[in-house]
């Protein structure tokens, strides 16, 4: 026989018991990345542009001449830098992202593909309205999903994010109080409000006073009661609330609000468990704000852009800020500036709003259906409740009865484990998972509140749980140590927030300055 | 339906588990007067080709910007943007993350963030920056708001040449918190005048350069004024490629700069979403709304990076937040970084000089023309001209003929009483025979 | 040396008092990392909000527990707010007051008292 024995081993060797740190800080796939700042590209350029053939003389004093103190990079350097940075973030569309009140579910690449049709991405907002027939017809049809998903009969559609709704929301509701000459002072937010709604009322000019909640998790009747009064302008209530529970006496809260003559403002955050099933306008809602970019899919882009319409009852509608949307003799047009005698409180931006999320939201409501809506709301409801079930028996949740679309369990049952809440989500990371929101709403203690979505497979949700429970026993098992170091399989450890704090380090700046100011 | 992984079979399956009967006894706290057996009336669900089709036809009903010449500014300006900026924000790691709340598994977003508020402050030549706002125009308002509380003063004077959709979200926001917006009257010359203005109540001066009028204006003397009377200088600016080319606003004396972020890597996308730019100076920042990334180091005394300062933000300080924006322009803020780090300062003096030169030939052409008079003085890329007729009627005359001419005046201020003046914008996009186009149309109906 | 229920200490010294926070509320916020401080001159009222005392996760008002005038703030907290936890009883204080009423630090705790308060917490 020929004995061919040369080339590579073709099986592991004995592994090393401990892992050898790396001789550069990269990490196989993870490279250590520095910032564009130290890659020296203080002369280039990854754009080639013609020359100009005129110069800058007439500008004189104005011309920036010194130096601006921003790097380039070619594009191949540039496409490196940020995928390398790319492979550092959780995604969606890597594993479960299950944060509580954020919604985190598929975001569908037909909407990105119908975005960037020049048609939508390359009109500009003040063209002539007679060559944008077609942008002003998808704002229409929105607006006709979304008052027919709420029963509400208008909606304000250029809230540009949930807490710019929130306002929008609330400067309705003071030009409403105000038309009638009756400013009022307070506006009452329950305790496991997001920050975002007494936030707004402040913002508003209101001062904000809370209403506790029962022990099962809802707005406490009795003291909404005995604070509404002459001076309450608004009520703002979260619903499905952020413990994830319907408030099955919402109905009553809408009597009491409009009896002492204040407005119902609805934190719409959470409207996926309900859409298509519920409609807000049948609870009373006299206001109630829409992220485009939790119930209707548009990604959230690691932190935005978002979308926040707000759909308004009859007694709000007219207070609605500029622009809007008419059907004219020559087709649509565009109301930029209130009519003489408009109540319209004024304006909340420059322009019309978010159009890119506009055409994502329209596209997926319209590959849903109404009847695909409904069944998103059924099963965001039921991945909850299963989880729920799934978990119960190791954590512990704080309210009985069936969820909405969120699970919240609190930290009872690690009482003794010497583990917490931020313990147990960081060593969720090391499994692969996203951790859940956490130390929120502020009523629980110690809160972890779980939210799947409909778009999770079974598989996935399972899978999700196994690891939970998993944890869950390691913990109560007394294995500390994989709890308080972790994450350990992160592209970081642990972070020291506190130094930034102490310390705000908020851009970058060259060694010789850093040096000059430290002496 | 394409988006919903369960099966009927997991559906049964999981309700055994969580041993509820069926989906409804899960909605029983629905009050009985709100439960609805059927569908909304609404058409039912549709494949991708019939919602690609539908969505087709809706597109094509608009005339986009590159089909025609076009010269349309006044907040919003076409620009190229890289084809790798498009392909890098579309990422799933960019694309599908959150708030980056976890920054063991956020260090991307983190990092270009911190990348981004470098490049804002170095462009705005300010001390600090933060991590976006919506746009230019709910930035301008923060500005103001932000203002009142270092000043505890409640006045604003607001230029002639601000932008009018700025001016009125200000006016908005500032009436309900009890500030006192003094607008001055509409100027093609519109900063200098603010001087008069300025008082021992003044809170802040809002200036914009170049000017809604495309005029550029050194603002030096504004922020002395304002200053010795203790009051804020905010300088507003709605062409964010004009900082490649005039003075910024922090070396003019600008103690916030505010910005429209959208020229820089974000598309037209007829108004949003955009990007807000806001930069300000160190001892304002924990006034400063918004969130903030921050340098800091991990448990192996790694580099890393976090949100900081966030005691500032809603969803700790609540009720005495400094702003309650959460949300914000994650994404069009990546767009922006990536654009701006293969522009680079070469790359970006380069366009600035481009768009500069192509709006310098539009003055040129049109100021031949019988019926125009070119009003700004001194301007980057955008100029305000005077015709003999109507503006609006001239731009809808002109669209028919396939020339998107501008935007006239009297769209963002019907009661202005300019209705004769016209803005014009040039970029690199401008061809010169869009310019030549233009002149043509123009000479044509003004005749 | 007196303490208030909201967990400020003051001690006097002729009609100045200094004014900070108790080492069991130091504790609690855990790192300071930045402290909020009423310029030289303001006058407050008990109960008026004096400072804000922050961590990384939490802002807190510090109340005036008497009346007065501030008359000096420690700046030097505004470097190095880890001495509010490194010190607080001491190097850690807060804000000199100008005492407007003597007589209303009769009505606060003395440390033992202080001390069985803290342990019905």
């Amino acid at each position: 026989m020929t004995m061919l024995n040369v080339g590579r081993p073709t099986r592991p060797e004995a592994t090393q018991a401990t892992q050898p740190t790396t001789l550069t800080g990269g990490r196989g796939l993870l490279q250590d990345e520095a910032l564009i700042f130290e890659l020296g590209g203080w002369d280039k350029t990854g754009v080639d542009l013609p020359d100009a053939d005129l110069g800058s003389d007439d500008l004189g004093e104005l011309f920036r001449s010194a130096p601006i103190g921003l790097p380039g990079l070619s594009e191949p350097e540039a496409l490196r830098h940020y995928v390398r940075l790319s492979q550092k973030n959780h995604a969606i569309d890597l594993a479960l992202y299950p944060l509580g009140s954020c919604t985190m579910k598929h975001n569908p690449r037909l909407n990105e593909k119908m975005a960037r049709l020049p048609g939508f991405s390359d009109i500009h907002p003040l063209q002539p309205t007679s060559t944008v027939q077609g942008a002003l017809a998808l704002m229409d049809q929105l607006a006709h999903w979304l008052k027919t998903l709420t029963g509400m009969p208008a909606v304000a559609l250029s809230p540009k994010a949930g807490a710019h709704g929130e306002l929008c929301g609330l400067l309705a509701i003071r030009a409403a109080h105000e038309a009638r000459g009756d400013a009022r002072k307070r506006v009452l937010v329950p305790t496991s409000a997001h920050g975002t709604n007494p936030a707004t009322a402040a913002f508003v000019g209101y001062a904000v006073e809370e209403i506790a909640q029962t022990a099962d998790g809802r707005v406490d009747l009795a003291d909404l009661a005995a604070k509404l009064g002459p001076d309450v302008a608004a009520i703002m209530v979260t619903n499905p609330n952020t413990c994830g529970l319907f408030e099955r006496d919402i109905v009553e809260i809408a009597r009491l609000t409009h009896a002492a003559g204040a407005y119902f403002y609805c934190d719409g955050a959470n409207f996926n468990a309900i859409v298509g099933r519920v409609r807000p306008a049948d609870l009373g809602v006299d206001a109630m704000h829409i992220n485009l970019h939790k119930t209707f899919s548009t990604p959230h882009g690691g932190g935005g852009p978002g979308a926040g319409p707000v759909v308004l009852s009859d007694a709000l509608a007219p207070y609605a800020p500029t622009p809007w949307v008419v059907h004219g003799d020559a087709g649509f047009d565009l109301v930029e500036h209130a009519p003489d005698g408009s109540g319209s409180f004024g304006r909340m931006s420059a322009f019309h709003g978010q159009m890119g999320m506009y055409v994502r939201a329209l596209t997926y409501m319209m590959s849903h259906g109404a009847d695909g809506l409904r069944q998103v709301a059924e099963d965001a409801v039921l991945n909850a409740n299963y989880i729920k079930a799934r978990l119960s028996g190791a954590m512990t949740a704080p309210f009985d009865g069936p969820c909405m679309h969120e699970a919240l369990f609190d930290d009872s049952w690690l009482e003794g484990t010497d583990v917490s809440t931020l313990d147990f989500a960081k060593a969720m990371i090391d499994e692969g998972f996203h951790p859940m929101t956490m130390y929120f709403p502020l009523v629980v203690h110690g809160a972890m509140l779980i939210e799947p979505t409909e778009t999770e497979p079974k598989a996935e949700i399972d899978r999700f749980c196994d690891a939970l429970l998993a944890l869950a026993a390691a913990a109560k098992a007394g294995d500390v140590d994989r709890f308080k170091g972790a994450p350990f399989h992160a592209p970081l450890r642990r972070l020291d927030e506190t130094l930034a704090a102490r310390k705000p380090k908020l851009r970058w700046k060259p060694e010789a300055v850093t040096l000059v100011a430290a002496e | 339906m394409r988006y919903l992984p369960l099966t009927a079979e997991d559906r049964a399956t999981m309700l055994g588990v969580i041993a509820a009967p069926s989906i409804d006894a899960l909605y029983a706290d629905v009050p009985a007067s709100a439960r609805r057996s059927g569908t909304v009336d609404l058409p039912n669900f549709q494949g991708e080709i019939e919602v690609e089709r539908a969505m087709a036809a809706l597109a094509g009903r608009n005339r986009p910007a590159g089909a025609a010449p076009f010269f349309c500014g006044a907040g919003a300006y076409r620009h190229h943007v890289p084809a790798s900026v498009d392909h890098i924000i579309q990422r799933s790691e960019f694309l599908t993350s959150y708030t980056p709340y976890q920054p063991e598994i956020a260090q991307g977003t983190l990092q270009y963030l911190f990348e981004f508020q470098s490049q804002v402050a170095a462009l705005t030549g300010m001390e600090v920056a933060n991590a976006s706002l919506y746009d230019g125009s709910t930035g301008a308002a923060e500005a103001v708001m932000m203002a009142h509380r270092i000043t505890r003063r409640a006045k604003a004077v607001l230029s002639g040449g601000l932008h009018p959709h700025y001016a009125e979200t200000i006016r908005t926001l500032a009436h309900v918190a009890g500030v006192d917006v003094l607008s001055q009257p509409a100027a093609i010359d519109g900063e200098a005048a603010v001087i008069e203005a300025i008082d021992a109540a003044t809170a802040c001066v809002v200036v914009q350069t170049p000017n809604v009028f495309g005029t550029a204006t050194d603002v030096t003397r504004i922020a002395e004024a304002a200053h010795a009377a203790g009051a804020l200088l905010i300088v507003v600016t709605a062409e964010a490629i004009s900082y490649g080319l005039l003075k910024s606003p922090g070396e003019m004396g600008a103690d916030i700069a505010v910005a429209e972020g959208q020229s820089i890597g974000n598309g037209l996308n007829f108004g949003g979403p955009y990007v807000g730019l806001f930069a300000t100076r160190e001892k304002f920042v924990r006034q400063a709304p918004g969130r903030l990334c921050g340098e800091t180091v991990d448990a192996e005394r790694r580099r890393g990076f976090v949100l900081t300062l966030s005691t500032r933000e809603q969803h700790i300080r609540r009720d005495k937040a400094t702003s309650n924006i959460c949300t914000n322009s994650g994404l069009c803020a990546l767009a922006f970084t990536i654009h701006m780090s293969l522009l680079g300062e070469a790359g970006l003096r380069r366009l600035a000089g481009v768009n500069h030169a192509q709006a310098r030939k539009v003055a040129a052409a049109l100021s031949a023309i019988p019926g125009v008079e070119i009003l700004t003085p001194r301007f980057f890329n955008e100029v305000a001209v005077r015709l003999s007729k109507p503006a609006a009627g001239v731009v809808e005359t002109l669209a028919e003929e396939g020339v998107i001419a501008g935007v006239p005046y009297s769209r963002l201020a019907p009661s202005a009483g300019l209705d004769d003046v016209l803005l014009i914008a040039a970029t690199e996009l401008t061809t010169d025979a869009d310019i030549a186009a233009l002149a043509t149309a123009l000479s044509g109906v003004l005749a | 040396m007196r303490f208030t229920k909201d967990h400020e200490w003051i001690s006097l010294d002729g009609d100045i008092a200094t004014v900070g926070v108790t080492a069991y509320a130091a504790d609690q916020l855990g790192d300071v990392v930045f402290v909020e401080l009423p310029d030289a001159g303001k006058t407050v009222a008990v109960s008026d909000g004096l400072a804000v005392v922050e961590s990384v996760k939490a802002a807190s008002d510090v109340y005036a527990p008497v009346a007065g005038e501030v008359v000096e703030a420690n700046a030097a907290l505004s470097d190095t707010p880890e001495t509010v936890n490194q010190d607080p009883e001491g190097a850690g204080w807060f804000v000199k007051l100008k005492l407007s009423d003597p007589s209303q630090l009769d009505a606060l705790m003395d440390r033992a008292a202080y001390e069985t308060y803290l342990g019905t917490l």
